[in-house]
């Protein structure tokens, strides 16, 4: 068993067997994660480069860490677009820090698809963290490497995406990732944040936030940018919060043993209240812990030796 | 999680010269008992880790054995060496990590490191750096139940079940009851690819 | 009377089956060309093969098509400004390799062809062109969408249309001046139909398609609501409008009734449009990004429809080159469009001839006598005393897209390693070959 590309570009097309393998090996990482020394040897010698087009906290460091758990090198470059948009290229950028003898590159980018752009210019294992509204797929991996470990099984369970689906790669990656491994999923948010023909994506749509919750086992709440207002999508956050907040009321309406989750950065009392966030139920910190397991388990399973153009 | 696949058994059968059969892989482990016991006076302070697949199987029979003759249980742990591997860049796929258990504090413990075949020695050198990354055990010995010999590295058992002299195209293959559902070891051989 | 006449020809092509739409002639035949202008058009009595093979003037045209030279009422030659894409010159060789012998410049360069002296510049250039070249020049200053150009000056120095191309007039009082204003020259205003608000910053198609990418879409809406428009002015002002590349179903069917209702409008549509769908994007290809943007099946199917039922009058490329270093950059980044001239003719019999879509007259006539209808040009014609503007089409060839190997100095195709059947064999322009394959 191995995955079939050495990019890890989206979760859509991923098998069952692939998230299979990647989930179990992330499970080997946590285990290492609570060792007095939190740090393999594994990666020695392998040098990845973090590119970081779009600002991040939480996902820069997690695959830091978990480069630095692995014993690899690692090289950050940072950059604001519109400085990068004066200058040089991004093939020129990333010609030139391949050409420094690098073996993978993590890329975070405000536009779609660059991650593959990317795979087009170098011979390097490119792994996507986020790229525009298209995937997040470690994310989407963390994800259901946390319901796995709260449930056994994600096979069945009923799982609620709220919030700006449209400009949402969270929401894509888990989508494709939680419908693979055979759950039902639905997603909820106000109808000007609702992509084209979402539906045949194979998910509920829902723009009643009650009728979505109803019998749901799981509420991955999606972070609301305030620009959306200011595009006319949204007439303010307050009726946003009213419409498709999360709150202990709301909660109800789930299935016992419920969960929820959210993607951070939180924006409390908007799309979740702090009573909710901080509920026994949720499970936004394991998240952000297992982001660091899910990453090393890519990083190791990405990271082939030289024949590894198969 | 399926538990380590047996290599071997995706190969050919292939006619081999039986050196060890269930008795003796029992009589060599329970002499292998009995010498740690001698050499560590006791089995207070050990501690037994045995590397996956096979060695794992065997350290608990070990522990099982010396639980019989002095009524101690020594601490058994598990350990899954792919993540120190020193050829993990070179191999074409990575090959699959299983879970670590070592449940219980190695330092200042008397360790008894077990495994199957001793040969290059390259998977010794790769426990002994995970146990000591799990803290600084007082003493460190290695049990194997074949030595085969081309060692590739510094590094010899304590306690061996049998010294078998092989050539570099010949293969051990060490069943187990738990795994292959007999205990024997063969030599085969043709080398495997 | 014939041998007389064969040996004051220059030029014979003997033997090709003659498809001339305006005439509805579908016939095999010699055609007899002396000073640039065909002299003679012989169906009955032919040349035997026997002597074409030893006569170096007469061309065997045996087993091809032969067609008037073909039009594109749509291309971007960019010349002034980004010579190191396309420049008139090299965007006629293009031309005459895809099987054109006219073709229209549109007026988006920099500086943009707003006035007289950028008209001649073009006609200046066009001379040493390989084929005859028309600038269409814009239709407001700087294309700035804010004043009306000097249009009766643009017509003496002979631009063809008025069109701010790349861009819509976004003002809907300036769109009815413009036409209200073309309607004295009786010039056609050609429309890059496109609500920018709805389009916003869209990079593709808005459908499911997009909705997976997570890329930015722009909606069918976003042209139909301006086809709409420009269909109510056009009707309120009887002034003549000309849809440029049209890609939605909604348009076909906006543009259907008005025609009906005796609206004075045309429109085209381009090879892309009606050969892929927004699923190519999928693999992020930059070629294909093109504005408006590739449709869906449901789309595609309809701009064939049009194209059959006459709704869609005329094929054009929309050709625009653009250089690797801006397309080889990520999706967003890169520039809307992509070089079409030397795929059309391909596109065209294997999409529309080859699929039963169109008959041969009904292909040729969409890309040779509807255009000259709308842009009044003296051509697209088999006609004696007309300019021998021909070209002769080899149907049976089947060949692979290799955009390294185009005339075009920009080789932005979303086309290559595609088999094609069916390519200009010879391009003839004013009596003279222009192109041999």
């Amino acid at each position: 068993m191995k995955l079939k590309s050495r990019h890890l570009l989206g979760l859509e097309g991923i098998s069952k067997e692939e998230i299979g393998l990647i989930l179990d090996t992330a499970e080997t990482f946590k285990e290492v994660l609570e060792r007095p020394i939190k740090k393999v040897p594994t990666l020695r010698g392998v040098t990845v480069v973090n590119l970081f087009y779009e600002a991040s906290t939480r996902t820069r460091i997690s695959f830091e860490l978990a480069e630095k758990r692995l014993s690899a090198e690692l090289v950050n470059f940072s950059a604001s677009t519109s400085s990068v948009k004066k200058g040089e290229t991004l093939k020129d950028t990333v010609k030139n820090i391949e050409a420094m003898k690098i073996d993978m590159v993590v890329i975070r980018h405000q536009s779609a698809g660059t991650p593959y752009f990317l795979t087009q210019c170098l011979s390097s294992s490119i792994i996507n963290a986020g790229d525009g509204a298209h995937e997040h797929p470690t994310q989407g991996l963390l994800d259901l490497f946390t319901l796995r470990e709260k449930y056994k099984k994600i096979e069945g369970l009923k799982v609620v995406i709220v919030g700006d689906i449209k400009h949402s790669r969270v929401a894509r990656s888990n989508i494709w990732g939680l419908k693979t491994m055979g759950a039902s999923v639905a997603v909820c948010g106000p109808t000007t944040l609702m992509p084209y023909e979402i539906d045949k994506m194979g998910v509920g749509v829902y723009s009643n936030l009650d009728e979505a919750l109803r019998g749901a086992d799981v509420v991955n709440v999606l972070r609301i940018q305030l620009e959306r207002q200011k595009g006319g999508l949204l007439p303010s956050l307050r009726e946003y919060a009213n419409e498709f907040g999360i709150n202990s009321d709301r909660l109800k309406r789930l299935n016992p043993n419920f969960t929820i989750m959210h993607p951070g950065p939180i924006n409390r009392g908007v799309e979740i209240t702090p009573e909710v966030a901080d509920g026994p139920y949720s499970v936004i910190l394991d998240q952000v812990t297992n982001g660091v397991a899910i990453r090393m388990a890519v990083l190791y399973l990405l990271s082939g030796g030289e024949g590894k153009v198969e | 999680m399926p538990f380590l696949e047996s290599e071997e058994e995706n190969l050919p059968r292939r006619k081999g010269v039986l050196i060890m059969d269930e008795k003796t892989v029992r009589r060599a482990l329970t002499r292998i008992a009995h010498e740690i016991i001698e050499r560590n006076k006791g089995a207070e302070n050990l501690g037994l880790i045995g590397i996956k697949t096979r060695g794992a199987y065997l350290a608990e029979r070990l522990a099982k054995i010396i639980f019989e003759i002095e009524e101690v249980q020594v601490p058994l742990g598990f350990m899954d060496i792919t993540l120190y591997r020193d050829d993990i860049q070179t191999k074409l796929d990575q090959p699959i990590v299983q879970k670590t258990e070592v449940m219980f504090d190695v330092a200042d413990k008397i360790i008894i490191l077990v495994d199957d075949v001793l040969f290059t020695g390259r998977t010794i050198r790769a426990a002994l750096d995970q146990i000591i990354d799990f803290g600084r055990p007082k003493l460190i010995q290695l049990a194997v139940l074949v030595d085969r010999g081309h060692r590739e590295l510094p590094i010899r058992a304590d306690y061996i079940g049998k010294n078998i002299p092989t050539a570099l195209n010949e293969q051990v293959v060490v069943k187990i009851q738990e795994v292959d559902g007999e205990d024997s070891v063969t030599i085969e051989k043709e080398k495997r690819k | 009377m014939n041998k007389k006449t064969s040996i004051e020809a220059e030029l014979i092509i003997a033997g090709g089956r003659i498809i001339d739409p305006a005439s509805k002639l579908d016939k095999v035949g010699d055609i007899y060309i002396r000073d640039g202008k065909i002299i003679k058009i012989e169906t009955k009595k032919l040349i035997p093969r026997k002597k074409i093979r030893f006569s170096p003037e007469i061309i065997d045209a045996f087993d091809k098509i032969v067609t008037p030279g073909l039009i594109d009422m749509h291309a971007h030659l960019r010349e002034p400004g980004r010579e190191d894409e396309e420049t008139i010159l090299t965007g006629s060789e293009a031309a005459v390799a895809g099987g054109f012998t006219s073709i229209c410049c549109m007026p988006n360069t920099q500086p943009p062809i707003d006035n007289q002296e950028s008209v001649k510049f073009i006609y200046e250039k066009a001379k040493s062109a390989k084929c005859k070249v028309y600038p269409v020049a814009g239709a407001t200053k700087g294309l700035k969408g804010e004043e009306l150009t000097e249009i009766a000056d643009l017509v003496k120095a002979g631009a063809v249309a008025i069109s701010d191309d790349g861009r819509p007039i976004y003002s809907s009082s300036l769109m009815r001046y413009a036409l209200e204003y073309s309607k004295m020259y009786d010039l056609p205003v050609i429309s890059h139909c496109e609500d920018l608000a709805l389009s916003s910053d869209g990079v593709m198609n808005e459908g499911f398609v997009s909705t997976v990418l997570g890329l930015k879409g722009i909606p069918g809406v976003a042209e139909e609501v301006m086809v709409a428009r420009d269909i109510r002015l056009a009707e309120f002002t009887k002034s003549r409008v000309h849809i440029a590349h049209v890609s939605t179903e909604g348009s076909v069917n906006l543009i259907r009734e008005a025609k009906r209702k005796g609206v004075k409008i045309t429109c085209e549509a381009t090879p892309h449009h009606f050969t892929l769908t927004d699923e190519i994007i999928k693999t992020f290809d930059t070629n294909a990004k093109v504005n408006p943007p590739l449709r869906t099946k449901k789309d595609l199917d309809a701009l064939k429809k049009g194209l059959k039922d006459g709704t869609i009058d005329c094929i054009a490329t929309d050709h625009a080159p653009h250089s690797i270093e801006e397309k080889d950059v990520e999706f967003d980044a890169a520039p809307f469009g992509m070089v079409g001239l030397e795929t059309a003719l391909g596109l065209v019999i294997t999409e529309l001839i080859e699929k039963k879509v169109l008959t041969w007259i009904e292909a040729i006539a969409r890309m040779t006598i509807n255009p000259v209808k709308i842009l009044k040009l003296n051509a697209g014609q088999i006609k004696v005393g007309m300019p021998a503007d021909l070209t002769v089409i080899d149907p049976e060839t089947n060949w692979v897209v290799e955009p390294k190997e185009f005339k075009s100095k920009s080789k932005n195709s979303p086309f290559g390693g595609r088999k094609l059947k069916g390519r200009a064999f010879l391009t003839i322009v004013g009596g003279k070959v222009a192109y041999q394959s």
